[in-house]
């Protein structure tokens, strides 16, 4: 049979695939992937709303301070994130850079101190006001249509 | 396979001490802090279920392909690699060097390694698939899983590339398209495993041959593929997105109804095997299935995935499917591979206690984080301007039964794997 054939050459082993491919079962399954990848790109390119700037290299810099010292594992954007600290998408807007510098340089006895640099400090701040620009966390009310959706608004 | 096992005795236990340095914090601060615990526990979770995963995998590919017993030089690529690189990943964790992206919160270049043991797997899989005589339905579940494990993991990292930075929103959806869509592709591996056990359990080759099950197949890929868009409903994305999402999602009630119906099969089918500690394992991961799905479900709606988004609920979900289903499949199917039913009733009592004690801890726990994460969900629309401490003052109490019920899931499992460390030294 053929699987013991197909060891012997690149063309019985292409053979193979072409055949297998050739099946119902793998029709299906080769439209859906086919699908998945066109709606990937679409995701890729037109899945969300431009932003209003790009990011500053402050920003960037702040972005990666977030990273380093793995702000996420406590703190939630839009959401997604650990669950010990709040959420800090528009926490800008809420309370304002001084307040959140004052968090960010010191801690709290439930949040540690990372002892950041004051512009350390001052680029994760700038990371979350950029984040705080880019959209609502909280979804109000009003947005919830009949059908149980969403319709958020497009800037 | 035993590596896999640690990694589970791992993840029980950081995750233990997550949660009390998440009631403590003051004191967990001052020496191993929750951004610490938080990724051990997370990525010893990811790690018990992909490797407990493929190494199960690895054990039913020869019976599926017929190959030989020895281990082939990719499959020891991949093993050893893989092993190598997430014992480093601990390592960076505790000198607190991070990546700092949601649950692969370690530094990226530690990718590269895990990528090359993937592509070994995959070479070692194809091997044995080309021999393989026929493909019934789990040959194609754990082929599909494979493979999108590949591209959503290889997805994860495009952030790498600057474009996908240039927007906040662009990172957050990509991210969380390839993570939504990497637990499908696991589950489709796992899901494989489960069906393949039931399959030598009951001797019906025809279970994974009927049409319905090819297209209850297909409409899991088609969701593993559409649905991701429900992690990220609040985000403001193009809003044919949100609407695919909830469109695919709501597709996952045929499941449901199909459990409801079958419910009257399982109970004869459950009278005929219930003595079998695999297929207890694959029972317990039936009922989770049903509970969760019906959170899920709920969840998916965008009205009230508004008060349940970002609250203990998602990591009820989490969790609930992490450990009721994945952990529960991968302990039947380990427990076949490694003949725990042939052990001595003395061994096997350890097993059944602690089959128990770790079901009933679940439903705990498991009920405590969707109540703590109701009581967050509604408190933050209701109590708005209120600081974060007094808002979750109620919930901390619920999250103090988590503890409490987690201490007991760590205790049970203990039991059970005591029987199963002492199997695999058997083998
Ligand atoms: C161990 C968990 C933990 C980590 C890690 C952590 N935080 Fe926090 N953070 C908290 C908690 C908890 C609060 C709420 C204040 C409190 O309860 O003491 C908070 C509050 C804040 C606030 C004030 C928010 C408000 O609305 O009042 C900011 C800003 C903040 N954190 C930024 C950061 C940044 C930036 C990092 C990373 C460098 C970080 N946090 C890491 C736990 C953490
Ligand atoms: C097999 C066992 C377990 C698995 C597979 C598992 C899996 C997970 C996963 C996937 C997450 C991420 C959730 C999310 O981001 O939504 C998580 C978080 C967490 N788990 Fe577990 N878990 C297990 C056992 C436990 C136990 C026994 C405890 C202790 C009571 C525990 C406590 C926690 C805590 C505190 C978090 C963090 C929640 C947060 O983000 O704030 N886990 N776990």
């Amino acid at each position: 049979m053929l699987h013991t054939d197909a060891r012997h050459g690149g063309f019985l082993i292409f053979y193979r695939f072409l055949t297998f491919f050739l099946q119902d079962l793998s029709k299906i399954f080769t439209i859906l992937t086919i699908l998945f990848m066109l709606f990937s790109i679409a995701i890729y390119k037109n899945g969300n709303l431009e932003p209003k700037h790009l990011p500053s290299s402050k920003i960037m810099a702040g972005w990666k301070t977030w990273q380093d010292k793995n702000c996420q594992s406590c703190h939630q954007l839009f959401g997604l994130g650990g669950y010990l600290g709040p959420d800090l998408t528009n926490s800008v807007t809420e309370k304002g850079k001084p307040y959140l510098k004052v968090f960010v340089q010191y801690g709290t006895a439930r949040m540690p101190n990372f002892k950041l640099k004051e512009q350390e400090a001052d680029e994760v701040i700038e990371f979350l006001a950029w984040v705080d620009s880019s959209g609502k966390s909280r979804v109000p009310a009003e947005a919830v249509e009949w059908t149980g959706n969403y319709k958020l608004q497009e800037r | 396979m035993g590596f896999a096992l640690v990694m589970l005795i791992a993840t029980l236990f950081f995750g233990m001490l997550a949660s009390f340095s998440y009631l403590n914090p003051e004191f967990y601060n001052q020496y191993i802090p929750f951004y610490q615990l938080r990724p051990m526990h997370v990525s010893a979770a990811l790690f018990w279920i992909i490797g407990g995963a493929t190494s199960c995998l690895l054990f039913f590919k020869k019976e599926v392909s017929e190959e030989g017993a020895k281990r082939t030089i990719a499959e020891r690529l991949f093993i050893n690699l893989w092993m190598i690189t997430v014992v480093v990943i601990f390592l960076f964790y505790s000198f607190k060097k991070f990546g700092g992206r949601e649950y692969w919160e370690f530094p990226p270049f530690l990718c590269l390694p895990l990528l090359i043991s993937w592509l070994a797997l995959m070479v070692a899989w194809f091997k044995a698939w080309l021999k393989a005589k026929d493909y019934p339905l789990y040959v194609w579940m754990w082929t599909a899983g494979i493979c999108f494990f590949l591209f959503t993991f290889l997805e994860q990292n495009l952030y790498q590339i600057p474009w996908f930075r240039q927007s906040f929103l662009k990172e957050v959806i990509v991210q969380w398209k390839s993570n939504g869509s990497m637990v499908g592709s696991w589950n489709q591996i796992i899901y494989g495993c489960s069906l393949f056990l039931m399959v030598t359990l009951t001797g019906e080759d025809s279970i994974a041959r009927t049409k319905t099950a090819y297209y209850f197949f297909f409409l899991s890929i088609t969701n593993m593929m559409f649905n991701w868009g429900h992690h990220i409903y609040n985000v403001p994305s193009a809003s044919w997105l949100r609407d695919v999402a909830y469109g695919i999602s709501m597709t996952e009630w045929l499941f449901f109804i199909k459990m409801l119906q079958s419910f009257k099969e399982k109970m004869d089918e459950r009278r005929k095997f219930k003595h079998l500690i695999t297929y207890k394992f694959l029972i317990a991961a039936e009922v989770w299935v049903f509970f969760n799905l019906t959170l899920a479900l709920l969840m998916s709606i965008p009205a009230i995935n508004r008060y349940t988004h970002g609250t203990h609920v998602t990591v009820a979900h989490a969790m609930g499917t992490t450990i009721g289903i994945n952990t529960m499949i991968l302990m039947a199917a380990m427990s076949y591979i490694l003949r725990v039913d042939e052990l001595e009733i003395r061994d096997k009592r350890w097993v059944h206690w602690g089959y128990y004690i770790s079901q009933a801890s679940l439903v705990v726990f498991w009920v405590s984080l969707i109540i703590a994460g109701f009581l967050k969900g509604t408190r933050q629309f209701n109590f708005p301007h209120i600081t974060y401490q007094e808002l979750m003052v109620p919930v901390n109490y619920w999250l103090r039964v988590l503890s409490f019920s987690g201490a007991f899931l760590l205790l049970g499992f203990l039991l059970m794997l005591k029987t199963y460390f002492k199997a695999l030294r058997k083998a």
